[in-house]
């Protein structure tokens, strides 16, 4: 298969972190660069990924079949990872869930009618104080609300997406200048 | 609080601009504890590292100068792995670290590496940390740019590269042997032990130390410092202040930089402004979802150091503390508690990946009201299964919650099984 120059030379890169007997440990770096380039890790791509890292394809699927980010089948365009751990959940990210629910017309695991949208309930994205908080694609959003989502979802369909929350508020005492 | 903005030792820099670009971080004294560290003795480090009392951060709370004692004296080469997989629920306190200040952790990660003579340092950064990771490789290409990273550092003699390790999306590799096969390229699955230290026997085969990243990221306050005035913010056993990540129920949640020690009602009430719409407090998760819950009347004086909590029959853990009100429903919350475990069990021993889908689904059954009356012991007797029947902890930090919510709270799960 035709491998884009760019995750060829990203994967010298990730071979170069790596002391050179030690290649194996590129694995996981290397398939996570292949799905933001490719979309996913197709059959052909595990077999380009097994003989540049010079390991068995069945050592690629393990690894590939373990990791929760990793796929095996495209994305749609927008990844809407909604977070329903425990602190998410008591700053009410039930009620949320219900909401971007309605408000996409799909539920957990699908993808809307237009392609656009694929909505998935994860366990905990470490955004407990900016709770409740969710991931589109690479791009962080924090403290939810029914108006914010509508926002966000709006955003992207309409191509232009609401800035993400980066960086992370600083709430709580870190936030705070201290005299020198 | 201006009370506790003497401890802010860690953070102090955060709320500063442009704290994450190297040349700005410079002109507030980044790397000086780096250049004052390559003057010293590596051993002589590890010394000062042991008396400033610093524990671990990221839930286990072990001595860190202790753990960089054990790299055994002959074996190369060595490695620094650090831990930036923050995945326990309730914890989002490196994240800061990792978006303010990614010259601190490279410093402090630095000084430890030369600490133990490591020639490679991995900070492992999980998979869904998308924009602190792209801040952490910025900040590891600027230090290399400017000779703090790489071959011959400042001129000492001693070479050491960082790199960025990724993480995928795997709870499991926060454990650190974990990390290291993850690192390896394999699958995350924990190694049996012993050996007991990754610091003997650790990546590839060698010694390796891992530390959480708030506890590297205090390295160089501690040699700016010194070990003494380090371990007065704290406690005798535990020095230094702690990141204490706060959430749930209250009005303020956020991240504080308080003494180790502090009284835990001082962090709800007086930091985060107490429960939520004037309700009243009913428990208190101290350490992350693994740790036991604490009901209002055990959190009373209960002071925030790993050897309080333990006394109080829970753990320190990660300094995650979630507060629950009196509207929350503890049986909901064995639910959401449980399904982070069932997803997040890695599948290599039987009692867990197994145990953690019952208890998912008696919990779930209990909730709907379809409960009967021997699930709730049922329950029990399968934590109790899981519990110290793991290679990791993993078994354990769900065997342990769960028990304590059966435990404190068993009239909530009567009242919904009907029969």
């Amino acid at each position: 298969m035709d491998i884009p120059d760019t995750l060829v030379r990203k994967s010298e890169e990730i071979f170069f972190s790596f002391p050179p007997e030690r290649r194996e440990s590129a694995l996981v770096p290397l398939m996570f660069e292949a799905q933001r380039e490719l979309g996913c890790i197709t059959p052909d791509t595990e077999h380009w990924i097994a003989e540049t890292v010079g390991v068995s394809l069945v050592k690629v699927r393990e690894v590939l079949t373990f990791y929760s980010m990793l796929r095996r089948e495209r994305a749609e365009k927008f990844l809407v990872q909604f977070c329903r751990n425990i602190s998410c959940c008591l700053a009410g990210a039930e009620d949320l869930q219900r909401h971007v629910e309605k408000k996409l017309g799909i539920r957990n695991g699908e993808t809307t009618a237009d392609g656009l949208f694929t909505l998935r309930y994860v366990e905990c994205l470490g955004g407990c104080s900016w709770a409740p908080m969710m991931l589109v694609n690479e791009m962080q959003y924090y403290q939810l609300t029914p108006e914010k989502l509508d926002r966000i979802i709006e955003g992207f369909r309409s191509g232009r997406p609401v800035p993400p929350d980066e960086p992370t508020p600083l709430l709580g005492n870190v936030g705070e200048k201290i005299a020198v | 609080m201006t009370s506790s903005n003497g401890t802010r030792l860690l953070s102090r820099n955060f709320a500063l601009p442009g704290q994450a670009n190297l040349d700005t971080a410079l002109k507030r004294g980044a790397y000086e504890m780096l250049k004052r560290a390559l003057k010293m003795k590596p051993e002589e480090v590890t010394t000062v590292v042991k008396a400033s009392g610093l524990r671990g951060h990221g839930g286990a709370g072990f001595s860190a100068g202790m753990k960089w004692g054990f790299v055994p004296k002959d074996v190369f080469p060595r490695y620094v792995c650090v831990n930036a997989d923050e995945s326990e629920p309730g914890t989002c306190k490196d994240r800061l670290i990792l978006e303010y200040d990614p010259h601190l952790l490279i410093e402090g990660a630095l000084i430890c590496a030369w600490a133990v003579q490591a020639e490679r340092i991995y900070i492992y950064v999980r998979g869904e940390y998308f924009y602190p990771t792209r801040i952490v490789q910025r900040a590891i290409d600027e230090a290399r740019a400017k000779g703090f990273v790489g071959e011959n550092i400042l001129g000492s003699g001693w070479s050491c590269h960082v790199h960025l390790g990724t993480g995928a999306g795997q709870y499991i590799c926060g454990e650190e042997t974990g990390l290291i096969e993850s690192l390896e390229g394999k699958k995350g699955w924990p190694r049996l032990k012993p050996p007991f230290y990754p610091a003997a026997v650790g990546l590839w085969g060698k010694p390796t130390i891992v530390n959480n990243v708030e506890t590297l990221a205090f390295v160089p306050r501690i040699i700016e410092i010194g070990a003494e005035k380090f371990l007065s913010y704290g406690t005798p056993k535990a020095g230094g202040p702690t990141l204490f990540s706060l959430s749930g129920s209250v009005n303020r949640p956020g991240v504080y930089e308080l003494p180790t020690g502090v009284p835990l009602k001082t962090l709800i009430y007086d930091c985060g402004g107490g429960i939520k719409d004037g309700r009243r407090l009913k428990a208190v998760i101290p350490g992350g979802s693994s740790s036991h819950i604490l009901t209002a009347e055990e959190c009373e004086n209960l002071k925030m150091d790993f050897e309080s909590v333990v006394a109080a029959g829970s753990m320190l853990g990660s300094a995650a503390v979630m507060v629950i009100d009196e509207t929350v429903s503890i049986p909901r919350l064995m639910v959401w508690m449980t399904r982070f475990y069932a997803h997040e069990s890695c599948g290599q021993c039987t009692p867990c990946r197994e145990g953690t889908g019952w208890l998912l689904r008696l919990a779930t059954r209990i909730l709907e009201g379809r409960g009967r009356r021997r699930d709730l012991d049922d329950l029990y007797e399968l934590a109790e299964n899981i519990d110290g029947k793991t290679i990791c902890a993993l078994g354990q930090a769900v065997a342990w919650p769960t028990k304590s919510y059966i435990t404190k709270f068993r009239h909530e799960f009567e009242a919904l099984i009907q029969e």
